[in-house]
């Protein structure tokens, strides 16, 4: 059953990344590459049209989160405080970025509104980066210090930072060199991704340059990926040795390298889609081949004292969970049911649809 | 420790308080959108086209408030309520859960829909997502709601060694008697906000001599809705509620209604008075003998008890504003009824439209359903207090042990700045909306 939750609230999550993904990505791009007000304008359509349907996929993985792992949710809520209310506020600012930037014509407002759209979804995808690595890196559960505990065992708090900024010190905070690599990977990635929707939604004059940035960009990606993976073993001694274990596991750092690969031939692809197909195929590798490399645990323990936080330690009831499949199955066929209605409706080059009031 | 509770507490209030200001009106409305797309159907008036596109105009930004502000409130629980999360997150997780793969994918999903593919889709579909829109909205509050109700009234559960709860009767959660009532009520008052909304912009237009004839059909609209669901919200619903609470939160009970001493041959329903919390008596009440014994037991002479029945720890802890609370949302109520009441034999009689008293008592009285829908949901929060989960789990308990008051005290002072400009920015352009009306085509 543990098991059975885990994969669900991993899809759940991992969709949420490829969906949100692409319009964070956008917003990136949006800030550093477009110029001309029309590209402004449909650029800032092609995420604002879609932005809400996709931060359900958000608030229904939180949701299944506290539902089946409730001790996780718990620890990891209160523990992360300061990064996480410092994602709701930017969660807020670029919805207001989005919804604004139409209501009144004139280029002070515009000017306003995109730059508050741009950067925050810059600095969110930084921080969701960063969110992963500090999951990846594990937390000093109990609060450990000198060998006193100042918390229950599955209790944490994180500073943003501490001053030495290593990944290494007994008390990490959420950025360190490590997490701001991963929090690096992650903004190159959505940037691809974006540049990938916005060539396929979009008529932009900067469409033809977006192909060759995201063909520079993922060159940066493959050696950011090389490089994270070997400071990751200056950190945990043997970070992948799960796929030694589970020989299958495999298929997930496959498909993230077939996408990756993919990606590098976005000029010669004749349908658009292909693009953007291959940058969500990487996306999906790259978390699950993250979350494959912990399985059960859930959250390292970065001192000897308390034990991880993995999937059995962390879970409610056996009857809490097998109660809620039924409802699940129902839900899940439902969301891929309105998920596919609107790709129909949605279809196509988005430049002339009305939004904004 | 004491400082930690009250800056949770305090956060928590400020922000389900903004949050709720903007759903309210979003589970209403989405009402009376599918009535004027419906009536649109059927007579083929393009007039009620226009009144559909034009409340979900106010909608659509309305929603989004509701949105960015109500993912904060999920948040909150882990962040601030962790030790409440961890106890209990097998059980309310349930319905937050479905809440969140059920409803707000039905109303965001189709909400988009309903804004963006008139053209593509033709009139029935159009109609059809719009009541895809109103059913996830309602399911939201249902979900909600369940999960409320089993914080004020807990079933379905046990409670292990270690403390946590678990689920052990899954459809418990959805009979709970206190669901129905308090989601059928909640449910009628958000009506009474929309319908107040819907008449009030229509008694603008007419004051403003601007786009009479749909303001005409906005005010008759506002006006036959608001009637019907400000009676439905004192009765049945209202009432049902105050017997709930009777019956499972005494202690509660007797503070809202301000019943210091138990009262041995029937209680008298306080109308008007001042907690003193000195002498623990009302201070200038006026009182009708015996009612309140009649409308909650239907019995006149039937004994109440009174806070002086229940130990210093086991009573809400902030009595005056619970009894305040209370005594405002019914008083509103009331007030309500009068103005629909009369505004509704003036539409009878055919004189509504040329009278300005009655049009300039709906708009000025805008705010007020408002204000009685959040009072209604402090009585219902302070009066399950000191408890979270009612009798089992005290709010002081719920708290997460390792955030500091400072750092909540911080975020705090965030939420109210980033909220205040939200909220102005919010008002500047429902005011465009309003402003540029019904049968403007610009975009
Ligand atoms: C327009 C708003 C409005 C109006 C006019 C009323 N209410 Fe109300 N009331 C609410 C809006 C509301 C609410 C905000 O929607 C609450 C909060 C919890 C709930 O389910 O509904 C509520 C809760 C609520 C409770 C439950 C408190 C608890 O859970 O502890 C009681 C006993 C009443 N109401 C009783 C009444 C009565 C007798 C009214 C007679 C006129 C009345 N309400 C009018
Ligand atoms: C939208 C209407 C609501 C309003 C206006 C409201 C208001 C409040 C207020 C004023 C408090 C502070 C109580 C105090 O300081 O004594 C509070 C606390 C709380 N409410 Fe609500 N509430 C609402 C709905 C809900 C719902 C639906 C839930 C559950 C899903 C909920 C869960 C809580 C929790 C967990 C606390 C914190 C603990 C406490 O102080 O009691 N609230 N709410
Ligand atoms: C009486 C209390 C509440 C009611 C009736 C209610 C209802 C709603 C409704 C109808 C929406 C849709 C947006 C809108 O229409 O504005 C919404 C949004 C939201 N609410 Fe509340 N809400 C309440 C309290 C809460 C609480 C306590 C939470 C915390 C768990 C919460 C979490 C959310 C979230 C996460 C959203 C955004 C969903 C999205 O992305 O579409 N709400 N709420």
């Amino acid at each position: 059953m543990e098991t059975v939750w885990f994969i669900i609230i991993a899809l759940v999550l991992t969709v949420f990344f490829i969906l949100d993904g692409y319009d964070f990505g956008t917003g990136i791009i949006h800030l550093f590459f477009a110029k001309k007000e029309k590209d402004k304008e449909v650029i800032s359509k092609a995420a604002g049209l879609f932005w809400d349907s996709n931060e359900v996929w958000l608030v229904a993985a939180g949701g299944l989160l506290f539902m089946a792992f409730p001790t996780l949710y718990a620890s990891v809520f209160s523990g992360f405080y300061l990064p996480l209310i410092i994602i709701l506020w930017l969660i807020i600012f670029r919805a207001l970025g989005l919804e604004l930037r139409g209501q009144f014509n004139h280029t002070l407002w515009k000017t306003i509104w995109d730059r508050a759209f741009g950067v925050s979804s810059l600095l969110l995808t930084l921080f969701f980066g960063i969110a992963l690595g500090n999951v990846a890196r594990g937390v000093n559960l109990g609060g450990i210090e000198n060998s006193v505990a100042a918390y229950e065992a599955h209790y944490f708090f994180l500073p943003l930072w501490n001053s030495s900024f290593s990944p290494l010190s007994e008390t990490p905070g959420v950025i360190d060199w490590f997490t701001l690599v991963i929090g690096l990977i992650a903004v190159i990635t959505l940037s691809i991704h974006g540049a990938n929707w916005i060539v396929l939604k979009t008529n932009a004059s900067i469409n033809q340059p977006l192909k060759n940035i995201s063909f520079q960009l993922n060159i940066a990606l493959g050696v950011f990926t090389v490089f994270s993976i070997s400071i990751w073993h200056l950190i945990t001694p043997h970070p992948l040795e799960n796929y030694l274990k589970n020989p299958l596991f495999l298929i997930f750092p496959i498909l993230y390298f077939t996408g990756f690969t993919g990606q590098f031939f976005v000029k010669k692809f004749k349908k658009e889609t292909s693009a953007f197909y291959c940058s969500s195929l990487m996306i999906f590798g790259g978390i699950t081949s993250t979350l494959a490399t912990m399985f059960p645990v859930l959250l390292p323990s970065t001192n000897t004292v308390n034990d991880n936080l993995t999937i059995y330690n962390t879970a409610t009831s056996t009857y809490g969970m097998s109660v809620a499949i039924p409802w699940i199955i129902i839900g899940i066929i439902l969301m891929i049911a309105y998920f596919l209605i609107q790709k129909k409706i949605n279809n196509g080059k988005i430049d002339d649809r009305e939004y904004g009031h | 420790m004491e400082d930690m509770i009250f800056y949770d507490r305090l956060q928590f209030a400020f922000t389900i308080t903004f949050h709720y200001i903007f759903p309210q009106l979003t589970m209403g409305l989405s009402l009376i959108i599918l009535f004027f797309k419906g009536s649109y159907l059927k007579s083929n008036k393009e007039i009620y086209n226009d009144a559909a596109k034009f409340f979900m105009k106010i909608f659509a930004l309305n929603f989004t408030m509701g949105v960015v502000t109500g993912i904060p409130m999920e948040f909150q629980f882990g962040t601030n309520w962790a030790k409440f999360s961890e106890l209990t997150g097998g059980i309310i997780g349930q319905t937050l859960a479905m809440e969140g793969t059920f409803s707000f994918f039905l109303e965001s999903s189709f909400l988009a829909l309903f804004i963006f593919g008139e053209k593509q889709m033709g009139q029935k579909l159009h109609f059809l997502t719009g009541f895809f829109v109103f059913l996830g909205s309602w399911a939201s509050g249902y979900f909600i709601l369940a999960t409320n109700a089993w914080m004020q009234h807990p079933v379905g559960y046990e409670i292990l060694n270690n403390g946590k709860f678990v689920l052990t009767h899954f459809s418990e959660l959805f009979s709970n008697p206190w669901l129905i009532p308090a989601f059928l009520h909640n449910q009628m008052a958000s009506l009474v906000t929309s319908s107040f909304v819907v008449a009030s912009i229509g008694a603008f237009y007419l004051l403003i001599k601007k786009n009479k004839t749909h303001g005409k059909l906005f005010l008759k609209t506002g006006v036959i809705f608001g009637l019907v669901s400000c009676l439905l919200v004192a009765f049945p619903t209202g009432d049902l509620n105050a017997k709930n609470v009777a019956k499972y939160q005494p202690a509660a009970f007797a503070a809202m209604e301000g019943i210091f001493e138990t009262e041995h041959a029937g209680a008298e329903i306080v109308l008007i008075g001042q907690p003193n919390m000195v002498e623990k008596k009302l201070d200038n009440k006026i009182a009708v003998p015996n009612v309140l014994s009649f409308l909650t037991y239907q019995d006149w002479d039937r004994q109440i008890i009174g806070m002086d029945h229940f130990k210093k720890e086991e009573l809400p802890d902030n009595i005056p504003a619970l009894y305040y609370s209370y005594h405002i949302m019914v008083g509103l109520g009331t007030i309500f009824i009068a103005i629909m009441g009369i505004a509704a034999l003036l539409l009878y009689f055919k004189k509504i439209y040329s009278y300005k008293p009655i049009l300039w008592a709906i708009l000025l009285a805008l705010p007020f359903p408002f204000i009685a829908n959040l009072t209604g949901w402090y009585v219902a929060e302070l009066g399950r207090q000191p408890y979270l989960v009612y009798g089992l789990l005290k709010t002081a308990q719920g708290i997460s042990p390792t955030v500091s008051s400072g750092n909540t005290l911080f975020t705090l002072l965030g939420f109210v700045a980033l909220y205040m400009l939200l909220g102005l920015l919010f008002l500047v352009l429902i005011g465009k909306t309003i402003y540029q009306g019904p049968q403007s085509k610009t975009h």
